[in-house]
């Protein structure tokens, strides 16, 4: 396993999804289903499980997946962010299955990840309250252990991605044992769930509200700020490189418009103000790859600086994500800016992801941590994702 | 700058090439040996430039194979071949152009540190629009006679040879009628008047050429055909400037003309002396302290009990996050090329990255140390570097082709964008509109001028 160097069955991956995206999601496709309050289309859903296995990428096979690892994942996200695909992907085979393997819980993974990799239960892991912090510490949410077994949650979380529509609920909720992970039926009594409007229209997300709702737990209890923290970080490269995809579908839009669009009889991409601006853009975009393809590697092997890399990765592809998304508005001019161009769906998805699972300044806090040893004032509660204390941190660069 | 011979060859295995180029440094090493000879016996194994044809003196391996070979090189302590332009600039051109005589005469002298080359492509009136050039070559007999002023020349006072771009026909188009030639710098006709630096240094120079001679036979390339040499010649200088900062570090290197005066000097002294010399013994701006990235910022943060400063912490998070993604774009793009694929849009980027890594280092440095970046020389942070880095910092954004032309040639080149018409290319050059740095006393026009 050579680090930037994918193999071909990788790169056959990518072409067979590229073709598939194509087929099942072009623009108009995404433009039906981000109109609908589910989000997807559980026919493609369906075709994503059955035809490409893609649901169960990175799920053992003895449990019915692909038994895929964090490269294979990046090129997948990188794909379904260039396509801008409606589905609940990301919750589900990214944060839900992320979390089902950190957990180390067998019974739980084989109960639940063969539905998963099958395509008939969507997931998604529910760890920010209302402060939107991903860390399992200093959580709100309490489980009550039941007289009669199981436990019984109550609280309230947000930002729940595809949380209206999930099957399952994974829950981190503070236990008598410490942060913990529970899994939850949609369903299940006391469970309220309401759909929030959000800003990236191609990506739903809920607030779930918990009155003594049942829920069973997964791995042991306080294990849930390892597990968490374990899957925040494989999943911010995961989102790294959705959002290095993303970048490159603004800029390959940019550089078609700039050589189309003529102006004082020229094509506007001759003059320099748009000729540098795209440039600028191509070296965001591969800066951002680099980045985020070398966050996977780590991943993969388990490196030491895993934990570094992935906070650092987060924080440049989503600052370089949305400033290619916003120049590419300004070199469509006023057709970028209207509602029928696709560049404000890009827009918007760049600057959702910005924030999501942890902004850029906090997640360089989370680099300096590692650089600097000693913590300053990290902004939000202390803790914040794969933070400084964190096992498996790595020593000092000298 | 692959040639035929090593055409058919199928790229080894990196761990091959290493394994073969450690084998030969113990076998080969001899700290007692003189520089001079150790160089020699460099230059005659390929290990020198492992990515020039077998033929001439090189492995014929492509670049990422042979970067990993000199990566041995520097690991075993071994000094490597001259630095300078030679090496980077003129021995990859004339590989490219020159006749089987050229090749013989010049790609040898400038491994063995014989012969130090110098660039002679600028001028006042022609920066980054280097095809309007106006220093004239004219035939005479089997020479060739050079008059017209250089500028920006780096090493122009050690070099035994320069890279003279001239013009042999000012009624063709701009780039249609310059030659290259490789001129004897060693001769009257050739003044060389250092230049200061807003850093205080002297590192480039003005070159005065009035009647210069340079043999017919020096010409590289065809009469008239100097652009497409300098295409070249400049594609080279924009991957190495862009190499430069990617956290690789630079082998001790012998440099300047004839070695400048270390030719009994033996390989262990040499490398006993590159040891000691420390960054605060020298006024130059020290390379090799932005190369280093954030590290010494780093350090520094914590010597002044500036590390807590959530805003300190945020901005050299920031600098040693760049500064790692330029080192792994240089390592994507050299782990595309070990395995065999076409370079991709990542191997253009590393010149504009150099430039915004300096600009951020600049500016983080003045955070950390706050007023006492205000000072400068002894009394300065880092033994005055923090000073000496902000003054360099805006050169990387402008030598070797400034931020703009690398930001045209990327939109070009690889995003094909099309380009700025430019009405002067069709036009004979003595036609064309000289700019205020004026190159003489025609005005407007050239006609009748210094040409």
């Amino acid at each position: 396993m050579t680090t930037f160097v994918f193999t071909a069955e990788q790169q056959e991956l990518r072409q067979t999804l590229r073709k598939f995206l194509a087929d099942h999601s072009p623009p108009a496709q995404v433009r039906r289903l981000m109109e609908t309050e589910e989000g997807y289309d559980p026919a493609v859903w369906s075709l994503m499980a059955d035809q490409l296995g893609l649901l169960g990428l990175t799920v053992p096979e003895e449990h019915g997946g692909l038994g895929c690892g964090p490269v294979e994942q990046v090129v997948v996200c990188e794909e379904m962010g260039r396509a801008l695909l409606c589905a609940p992907y990301f919750a589900t085979a990214v944060l839900a299955t992320g979390a089902l393997l950190a957990s180390g819980d067998g019974r739980a993974q084989a109960e639940l990840l063969p539905p998963i990799a099958a395509g008939s239960m969507i997931a998604t892991l529910a760890v920010a309250e209302q402060d939107g912090a991903w860390s399992a510490r200093g959580l709100r949410t309490r489980a009550i252990a039941s007289p009669g077994g199981g436990h019984r949650l109550s609280g309230a979380k947000s930002y729940v991605i595809d949380g209206a529509i999930a099957d399952l609920i994974l829950v981190a909720a503070q236990a008598d044992g410490g942060p913990s992970l529970f899994a939850v039926r949609a369903g299940a009594p006391g469970l309220t769930r309401r759909p929030l409007r959000t800003l990236d229209l191609t990506r739903k997300q809920a607030a779930v509200e918990f009155d003594e709702v049942p829920a069973a737990l997964i791995g042991t209890e306080g294990a849930g700020e390892e597990i968490v923290s374990r899957t925040v970080r494989l999943a911010a490269v995961a989102l790294a490189a959705e959002q290095v995809g993303g970048a490159q579908r603004c800029l390959d839009m940019s550089v078609e418009y700039a050589r189309l669009r003529v102006q004082f009889g020229r094509p506007i991409g001759s003059f320099q103000a748009i000729k540098h601006t795209c440039a600028d853009m191509l070296v965001d975009v591969e800066s951002a790859r680099s980045a985020a393809y070398y966050a996977a590697w780590a991943a993969a092997q388990d490196a030491p600086d895993l934990p570094l890399v992935a906070s650092m990765a987060k924080a440049f592809c989503s600052e370089a994500y949305f400033r290619v998304a916003a120049e590419n508005i300004q070199v469509h001019g006023g057709i970028g800016f209207t509602w029928e161009h696709d560049a404000h769906l890009y827009y918007r998805r760049a600057k959702s992801t910005e924030v999501m699972l942890g902004a850029p300044a906090e997640h360089r806090e989370v680099a300096a941590g590692y650089l600097l040893g000693r913590a300053g004032q990290p902004p939000g509660r202390p803790g914040a994702p794969g933070g400084p204390g964190a096992p498996g941190m790595p020593a000092r660069p000298s | 700058m692959r040639s035929e011979d090593d055409a058919g060859r199928v790229p080894a295995e990196a761990g091959e090439v290493r394994r073969e180029a450690r084998a030969w440094i113990k076998e080969h090493l001899d700290p007692a040996m003189r520089l001079a000879d150790w160089l020699e016996v460099l230059a005659d194994s390929g290990w020198a430039a492992p990515s020039w044809p077998r033929r001439w003196h090189g492995k014929g391996l492509p670049p990422a194979l042979a970067a990993a070979a000199q990566e041995e090189l520097a690991a075993a302590g071994a000094p490597g071949p001259p630095a300078g332009l030679g090496i980077m600039l003129a021995g990859p051109t004339i590989i490219d152009h020159g006749t089987e005589e050229q090749k013989r005469r010049f790609l040898r002298p400038l491994l063995t540190g014989e012969h130090a080359w110098c660039q002679l492509f600028s001028e006042p009136g022609a920066g980054s629009d280097l095809a309007s050039l106006a220093t004239r070559a004219r035939r005479d007999g089997e020479e060739f006679i050079v008059d017209g002023q250089k500028v920006w020349t780096s090493l122009a006072q050690v070099a035994d040879y320069g890279m003279l771009l001239a013009r042999t026909d000012p009624s063709a188009p701009k780039h249609h009628g310059i030659s290259y030639f490789a001129l004897g710098m060693g001769q009257p006709g050739v003044e060389v008047r250092p230049l200061r630096q807003m850093t205080g240094d002297s590192l480039f120079n003005e070159v005065f050429l009035s009647g210069a001679r340079v043999a017919a036979g020096d010409l590289i390339g065809e009469l008239n055909g100097g652009w497409a040499v300098a295409r070249t010649t400049l594609a080279h200088e924009r991957t190495s400037l862009g190499a430069r900062v990617g956290g690789r570090r630079p082998f001790p290197s012998p440099a300047g003309s004839r070695l400048a005066g270390q030719r009994e000097v033996t390989v262990a002294e040499f490398m006993a002396r590159c040891r000691q010399r420390s960054p605060g013994r020298t006024s130059n701006a020290d390379t090799s302290m932005v190369a280093a990235g954030a590290g010494p910022l780093i350090r520094l943060a914590a010597d002044l009990g500036r590390d807590a400063d959530p805003l300190v912490r945020q901005e050299l998070a920031r600098l040693h996050t760049i500064c790692q993604i330029n080192a792994w774009n240089g390592l994507r793009g050299r782990a595309a090329a070990e395995a065999g694929g076409p370079p991709g849009p990542e191997a253009s980027l590393g010149k504009l990255m150099a430039s915004q890594i300096a600009r951020l280092w600049r500016e983080t440095a003045t955070l950390v140390c706050g007023p006492a970046a205000m000072l400068a020389g002894p009394d300065g942070p880092l033994d005055g570097q923090v000073a000496l880095q902000a003054l360099a910092a805006p050169g990387p954004a402008i030598y070797g082709g400034s931020d703009q032309i690398q930001r045209n040639v990327i939109g070009e080149r690889v995003l094909g964008l099309p380009k700025e018409p430019d009405p002067s290319v069709g036009l004979p050059w003595r036609q064309l509109r000289a700019g205020p740095a004026g190159r003489g006393p025609a005005g407007g026009g050239r006609e009748g001028g210094r040409s």
